[in-house]
């Protein structure tokens, strides 16, 4: 981990405004930010850990625990609301045995709840890794989740 | 180069792929279109291409905003007209690429329309369709018809004479004809474009900001998305026009991370920008420099709000500061900072290559131009539309968008997201203008546009908003962090049953206080769902309230299913899909819920056949049916010998 994260740091030596996108690059290599990794970020960024933390969860997008293999994210926005989305989440929890911010205990899956992907004409939307899934009923979800088993 | 031979050189290619003599498909890959299944048409079309040995032109295209249609594929034959395929599935591939390329039937049954100058027997125009023909295309020139990832389609279609042009004027004067074009801010809040830019202009300091909010946070918007994704060069030709007219020296590109899409095909068309020196050092040898920089935001809805914008670009926590000092004056470190949004700079290009009184001659004396909208929920036509200001609810909502699912009674439309309004059916007359939206309690925002039918509670509608608004509160103001939260809590027992008295006259309070005192958008727009839908859905409220009752029959707390005896015939398909086996029964006997363990997830009555019908849901009281599995009393087929 140390040797990936000093290959990342190096790239963003004296940038300003560098934070977010470190942690951003830090994330998508090692699939959550762990405490080692902050550490190391604050130090190379001359910030204090609280400082980090403090950027770091105040955006949804950072998770601080190990995550599962795939992404399961129910879309939750205002026209997947009208469409009945919060039967599909519901519907996936109990697929999954998570509720969202969860992580299954085999580590397959993670669950969140997103406020919008833009794919609003096609509500309600359900993405998995990174494939958007649109028109998504109980049944099509629950389909779509065994092809990730 | 200079920029006549980029657009002799984009030209002649334009044309030459024009006059190809091989077929030219296009398949529209925008987000929507694979969430639709794009790839996998893509995919098939290539198979069967190499499987038959044609020769075509494979073109990925952005949206033309016919989502409903989704996924959508054109063809061009040699002197042909393009036609564009809707609803196009991996499986038809074979019989349409052998039906229309080989056989030479244009498929009516599965056609479209025909883009383009020329007709087919048989076949409409697509720009003639209801859903086209009342818009007006400025923003979205280009999406869904030329390759996103080509400058040199853009600059054949007329990209980048904008700039051209106003390199050839002074900045003043380029700020002389946005302020002539009427534009105003797309992002929602309508602030006069030509004016913002001349602040800043005029602010002192050698060192200037331009930032574009691509931060597109609103649940239920997909405009700055499709536009994206669909013609990112309009967007950056009107940044390069904003900074050369503001004596910008660095741009930023504020997108959220959940747009993927969008981002690739920025950061393509950044560096396509380089490569013909539209960007950089001495732009197109007039002594102009810019750079334009990609950040990609991080999930919080409120740095869509411009401080809190700038805040994140300087790797803080994403928290608004009060204004003044605005960012015209102090902005991205301190610094004079211009910020449009997405749509914005997409009209600013626009308006450059054709003139501001061309533009102006779109719109309402005080909303010039065009907006897009985002239609999506219980609307039959979902998709992405450009009409002029001034248009009607009614009109965008029947006319382009087709009317109401299933025949379903139109119960509410919804402008401007968690900061808009929800307004009702006596409202569809209204003109889309800034000055209108904001007088019926709503705002334009940025462009979303959700549809309800009656099926959707309003009052759970507005629960789900401040829920929405509640979280992604920053927590800087007390007004927001805590007044949001008091609000949900009133909603949410509102709708779960327990909604006291007085709790219509509280809310309109706190939303008064939390309207007037918060420190920056989001809190200040945050209860406007909940003031509209009292000042025009009260009788939901007053029934939620005083009757214990869901009149949409949608918030869980408050409704219940049963299986009617009469209907029943026993078939099992309930018991077997419940996901909680509430459910009991056996064959040919009526089966029961039994109450206590259902979760109301509603599976039943999704399943029992259409000819049995025979789960229903009710709010209030009770029914009575037997609460042991009873022998079917009729005969097998009653139901469908009455129906």
């Amino acid at each position: 981990m140390h040797e990936k994260l000093t290959q990342i740091l190096a790239s963003y030596s004296g940038q300003r405004g560098a934070l977010v996108p470190v942690l951003q690059k830090v994330q998508e290599a090692l699939g959550y930010l762990p405490a080692e990794a902050i550490s190391e970020i604050a130090l190379f960024l001359r910030l204090s850990e609280s400082e980090v933390y403090g950027v770091a969860t105040f955006y949804a997008q950072f998770r601080f625990e190990r995550q599962g293999e795939h992404s399961v994210r129910v879309c939750q926005g205002t026209a997947c609301h009208v469409r009945g989305s919060r039967r599909i989440l519901e519907a996936v929890q109990r697929e999954l045995g998570i509720q969202p911010g969860e992580t299954s205990e085999d580590y397959k899956f993670s669950l969140e709840r997103v406020a919008c992907f833009g794919s609003c004409a096609l509500a309600p939307v359900m993405v998995v890794d990174k494939t958007v899934y649109g028109r998504m009923s109980i049944t099509k979800a629950r389909k779509t989740l065994d092809e990730y088993r | 180069m200079t920029f006549g031979e980029i657009h002799k050189q984009a030209i002649l290619e334009w044309e030459a792929l024009q006059n190809s003599e091989k077929p030219r498909i296009f398949v529209g890959t925008a987000t929507c279109g694979r969430a639709a299944g794009a790839m996998a048409v893509l995919e098939a079309i290539d198979k069967e291409l190499s499987r038959r040995n044609i020769d075509a032109i494979i073109t990925q295209v952005g949206c033309i905003g016919l989502c409903y249609a989704e996924p959508l594929v054109d063809i061009i034959k040699a002197n042909r007209p393009r036609i564009c395929y809707g609803g196009v599935s991996p499986e038809i591939i074979p019989q349409l690429i052998e039906d229309y390329i080989i056989s030479d039937n244009p498929r009516p049954d599965m056609a479209l329309g025909t883009i383009g100058e020329y007709s087919i027997d048989g076949l409409p125009k697509l720009f003639e369709l209801p859903m086209l023909r009342p818009q007006v295309r400025i923003s979205l020139r280009n999406c869904g018809l030329i390759d996103p990832e080509d400058i040199k389609q853009y600059v054949a279609n007329g990209g980048y004479s904008g700039l051209a042009k106003a390199l050839r004027m002074s900045p003043e004067e380029v700020i002389e004809e946005i302020k002539k074009s009427g534009l105003r801010g797309r992002g929602g809040a309508g602030f006069p474009t030509g004016q913002k830019w001349e602040f800043c202009r005029r602010s002192p300091g050698k060192e200037k900001y331009l930032i574009c909010n691509a931060d597109e946070g609103d649940p239920g918007a997909f405009m700055d998305r499709s536009l994206l994704e669909s013609d990112p060069h309009a967007v950056l030709e009107g940044m390069l026009i904003g900074a050369y007219a503001i004596g910008a020296t660095q741009g930023y590109i504020y997108c959220r991370a959940e747009y993927p899409l969008a981002i690739e095909r920025l950061k393509m068309a950044l560096k396509q920008m380089a490569e013909y020196r539209l960007l950089g050092d001495n732009m197109l040898g007039s002594g102009f420099s810019f750079q334009i920089e990609m950040k990609e935001g991080a999930g919080a809805f409120v740095c869509g709000e411009e401080t809190a914008l700038m805040m994140s670009i300087e790797g803080k926590r994403g928290m608004p500061r009060s204004r003044p000092p605005f960012p015209a004056v102090s902005g991205l470190w301190g610094k004079p900072t211009n910020i449009n949004n997405v749509e914005t700079w997409a009209n600013v290009s626009a308006i450059l290559q054709r003139g501001g009184d061309w533009y102006a001659s779109f719109g309402t004396e005080k909303s010039k131009g065009t907006k897009t909208f985002a239609l999506a929920g219980k609307i039959v036509r979902t998709g992405l539309i450009e009409v002029p200001m001034g248009i009607s609810l009614g009109d965008i909502i029947y006319e382009i968008g087709g009317g109401i699912v299933g025949g379903k009674r139109f119960k509410s439309v919804l402008t401007g997201g968690p900061s808009g309004g929800c307004l009702p059916a006596s409202m569809l007359d209204l003109p889309v203008d800034y000055e209108s939206l904001t007088q019926a309690g709503s705002i334009m925002g940025s462009g979303g546009m959700v549809v309800a039918d009656e099926d959707t509670c309003m009052v759970d509608l507005a629960r789900y908003f401040l829920s929405f608004t509640q979280a992604e509160s920053c927590g800087k103001c007390v007004p927001c962090r805590v007044g949001t939260r008091h609000m949900l809590n009133i909603l949410e027992r509102i709708t779960q049953g327990e909604g006291q008295s007085r709790d219509i006259e509280r809310l309109e309070r706190l939303a008064q206080v939390v309207k007037s005192t918060a420190l920056c958008g989001l809190g200040q727009t945050a209860p406007n769902p909940v003031l509209t839908t009292i000042r025009y859905f009260r009788d939901e409220y007053e029934t939620h309230i005083n009757e214990r009752r869901c009149p949409a029959l949608a918030c869980t707390a408050l409704i219940s299913y049963y299986i009617l005896p009469d209907k029943c015939e026993g078939c099992g398909i309930c018991l077997r899909d419940c996901p909680v086996s509430a459910i009991s029964g056996g064959k040919r006997m009526v089966h029961v819920i039994d109450q206590s363990q259902c979760t109301k997830c509603g599976t039943c009555l999704d399943v029992c056949p259409d000819r049995f019908s025979a789960v229903v849901k009710v709010s209030g009281g009770t029914l009575t049916v037997p609460t042991e599995p009873t022998p079917v009393t009729k005969s097998k087929g009653d139901n469908r010998a009455s129906a």
